[in-house]
């Protein structure tokens, strides 16, 4: 055996051992959570998920509410948040950020919803997924375009995945980053974000999931709010329908 | 950048080479602290707004103490569980084509780490937040092969610039002012001076976006190991853990074993509690799951994905019933911000990787009871912790079982006389009494000629004035 699998073999064992005396259930205030773990730490009845999905932040029962909690968290993040009826006019709405903001080269990828956009605007474009990737060329781009997977309203996040939104860095290493967000796809909690995420790549999940909630953000120096520490300074959400 | 180009000595050098000074310097770091008062004002200022924001985000919550029931419930089936769900854990790890290794130690991490850096050739390595590196002291080990590392977290970066352990896990230079980090970027950087912490972050993003671009390898820690799925969670609000992960040809990452959980779902409860105790956010900015390395039809990522799990002394943790939840643990840094103690010796006293309450409770176990034990005496024992912890850890008992347990394995003989002397004493009526007459008359003389035993004590304290009946005579006489 290699050290590396002895390693391992100690340490399992170790666990096992460490375990076989049992640990009371932590001091609880419920009596659901009590109940849960009364059949041992292998057995709870209910989902700590379940048990928490009342008492979490609110994510809203129909889809106007999700999208009027999401709209409110997004802005409290001090993220923006633009409504276009359909593609067409979200890609008017794109154009004229472009245009105003004088973005001289955006990524994309390319996405059903994220296309028509693209071949919409006024400045050069560089499309992440259609050759080499050059990271070079996309830290150069002021914006990038994706898609994403879901939003949650609960927390006010935007789920995109390496598999569906342009791989990994088009969401991060550009200043700004502009999301589609078909209003169908905002989900009220991040519990059911996480079903959705499990329902949609069982089989295969993406190497990346991440959920982005805000523009990058730092409180370091001296615990004061900057935007734009690493990531984007700026997220840009254009909800679509 | 190099350790070599910090401006002062590594404080961690202390605690790593000299252990049984530990105590020593904790009580001199300590009392040169609180004297320090403009230093206790600023880091006071700096928590102000965190307690704000914590308190409006909580209020968000519908129930937030029964939300942290949930988020307990989820640690402690996943910790008590380990055995079932770390092999799960690492076989799902492996099959979405990441490899694991196995660490016993800091040192056998370190090997691994350092032998994956050679295998990779690498020239530069960009590192985002990863306490669990800290612990086991990695990026000195790094320069000492030759390797250059940079810490991307801005608050790590600046520690790193200092030559500095981080002063708090979560907020690592809370303890700096912005003039400082002015002169320290002036110095290394060679950039203009500014009073203005957003310019001073823009120094440090325009710094850093090379060093992403030109690393070959990236280092990050794991908030959670989700069993179910294989995959890691790392929760950060400056985008650097997701660069870090996104631009290397490699991606290392790091964590101790307990940071397992049963399943997505649970994470549906812990992601929001770890931000909401531990910054006062809905959602930290950034919490993203990986599953191993690029795939084919993704268009970038690393083409390999290493993760070292990391015993070093955790299985004696879990071996310790009474103590086990310590290991639930989610690192938010709440019991640190709202600890007395905390706040008035400041993150570098503790001469710990993990400061503050928590620290005081598991660093006696990673690092020796008998060295460590004098942080089990750093508390008021005012529960402040135990109320903050999201996954509702009994910090502040634990800090009690600790003592007693340094009581039992080494028994101090004085204490011991006391507490005989005492158990005389106050188990005789009479002898209480004429003790208590006495101590009544003389106690004035204890401030004028302090017993040595009582020296230091008395040294920054006032003894109050004596009643002039005991407690009893007043009793009797009640109307
Ligand atoms: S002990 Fe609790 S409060 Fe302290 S850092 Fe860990 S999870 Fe947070």
């Amino acid at each position: 055996m290699s050290q590396a699998s002895t390693a391992g073999a100690v340490i399992l064992a170790r666990i096992r051992e460490a375990l076989r005396v049992p640990a009371p259930p932590p001091q609880m205030r419920s009596h659901a959570t009590e109940q849960a773990a009364a059949a041992g730490p292998g057995g709870l009845t209910i989902l700590p998920a379940d048990v928490a999905r009342p008492w979490l932040p609110d994510g809203g029962d129909t889809p106007e509410e999700r999208v009027a909690i999401l709209t409110e968290n997004l802005r409290r993040l001090k993220a923006e948040v633009h409504r276009a009826a359909d593609l067409a006019a979200a890609a008017d709405l794109v154009a004229t950020f472009a245009a105003d903001r004088g973005w001289r080269r955006v990524a994309w990828h390319g996405h059903e919803t994220v296309e028509p956009l693209a071949i919409r605007l006024g400045c050069d474009t560089y499309r992440v997924d259609d050759r080499q990737f050059d990271k070079d060329a996309l830290e150069a781009c002021d914006a990038g375009i994706t898609a994403c997977e879901a939003a949650v309203a609960q927390t006010g996040s935007i789920l995109v995945s390496s598999g569906s939104c342009g791989g990994r860095a088009l969401s991060i290493l550009p200043h700004v980053h502009v999301v589609i967000l078909p209003a169908v796809a905002v989900a009220g909690t991040l519990a059911d974000a996480l079903d959705l995420v499990r329902a949609r790549h069982a089989s295969r999940l993406p190497s990346m999931l991440s959920f982005i909630t805000g523009p990058s953000r730092t409180g370091d120096i001296e615990r004061i709010l900057v935007l734009g520490a690493h990531g984007p300074r700026e997220l840009i959400v254009v909800l679509v329908g | 950048m190099t350790r070599a180009a910090a401006d002062t000595d590594p404080k961690t050098v202390f605690e790593a080479e000299e252990p049984h000074l530990a105590k020593r310097k904790f009580l001199h770091d300590a009392a040169e602290h609180v004297r320090d008062t403009a230093h206790r004002a600023f880091v006071r200022k700096a928590l102000g707004g965190y307690y704000t924001s914590r308190d409006t985000q909580q209020a968000r919550y519908r129930d937030w103490e029964q939300a942290r029931d949930a988020a307990s419930l989820a640690k402690w089936s996943a910790v008590n569980r380990l055995d079932e769900l770390l092999p799960r854990f690492v076989g799902n790890f492996e099959a979405n084509g990441g490899r694991v290794h196995w660490a016993r130690n800091a040192d056998e991490a370190r090997t691994i780490i350092l032998g994956l850096l050679r295998q990779a050739r690498a020239r530069a390595v960009i590192k985002s937040k990863c306490m669990t590196s800290e612990e086991i002291h990695l990026n000195a080990a790094m320069e000492r092969d030759g390797y250059g590392v940079v810490e991307s977290d801005l608050g790590e970066f600046i520690q790193q610039l200092r030559g500095e352990p981080p002063y708090h896990f979560v907020f690592p230079c809370m303890h700096v002012r912005r003039d400082e980090i002015s002169d320290l970027f002036g110095r290394h950087l060679g950039t203009p001076p500014t009073d203005s912490p957003e310019e001073l972050t823009m120094i440090a993003r325009r710094h850093m976006r090379r060093l992403y671009v030109d690393a070959d390898v990236g280092i990050t820690g794991a908030n959670f190991l989700v069993a179910e799925t294989g995959q890691i969670s790392i929760t950060e609000n400056e985008g650097n853990a997701r660069l870090t992960a996104a631009l290397p040809r490699v991606h290392i990452a790091l964590a101790g074993i307990e940071k397992v959980v049963a399943n997505l779902d649970d994470l549906a409860v812990l992601l929001p509690m770890l931000a909401t105790a531990g910054a006062g956010q809905p959602l930290t900015c950034y919490n993203t799951l990986y599953a191993g390395p690029r795939q084919a039809g993704e268009c970038d990522g690393p083409e390999e994905m290493h993760l070292v799990l990391l015993d070093n002394r955790r299985t004696e943790i879990l071996a310790d019933p009474e103590q086990r939840d310590s290991l639930h643990c989610i690192r938010c840094g709440a019991c640190l911000n709202v600890c007395p103690i905390f706040k008035n010796v400041g993150g570098f006293t503790y001469g710990t990787t993990y400061q503050g309450p928590i620290g005081s409770v598991i660093t006696p176990h990673l690092r020796g009871l008998a060295d460590w034990n004098h942080l089990s005496g750093a508390s008021s024992l005012c529960g402040a912790c135990t109320d903050a912890c999201p996954v509702r850890i009994d910090i502040h008992h634990h800090l009690l079982h600790n003592r007693r347990n340094a009581a039992r394995s080494s028994p101090s003989r004085l204490e011991r006389l006391g507490h005989r002397l005492f158990a005389l004493v106050a188990s005789r009526p009479w002898l209480f009494a004429a003790g208590g007459m006495v101590v009544r008359r003389t106690l004035w003389l204890a401030k004028k000629l302090p017993p040595p035993l009582l020296r230091a004590w008395l040294a920054t304290r006032d003894l109050p004035r004596p009643p002039a009946r005991s407690f009893r005579s007043q009793w009797r006489s009640r109307p």
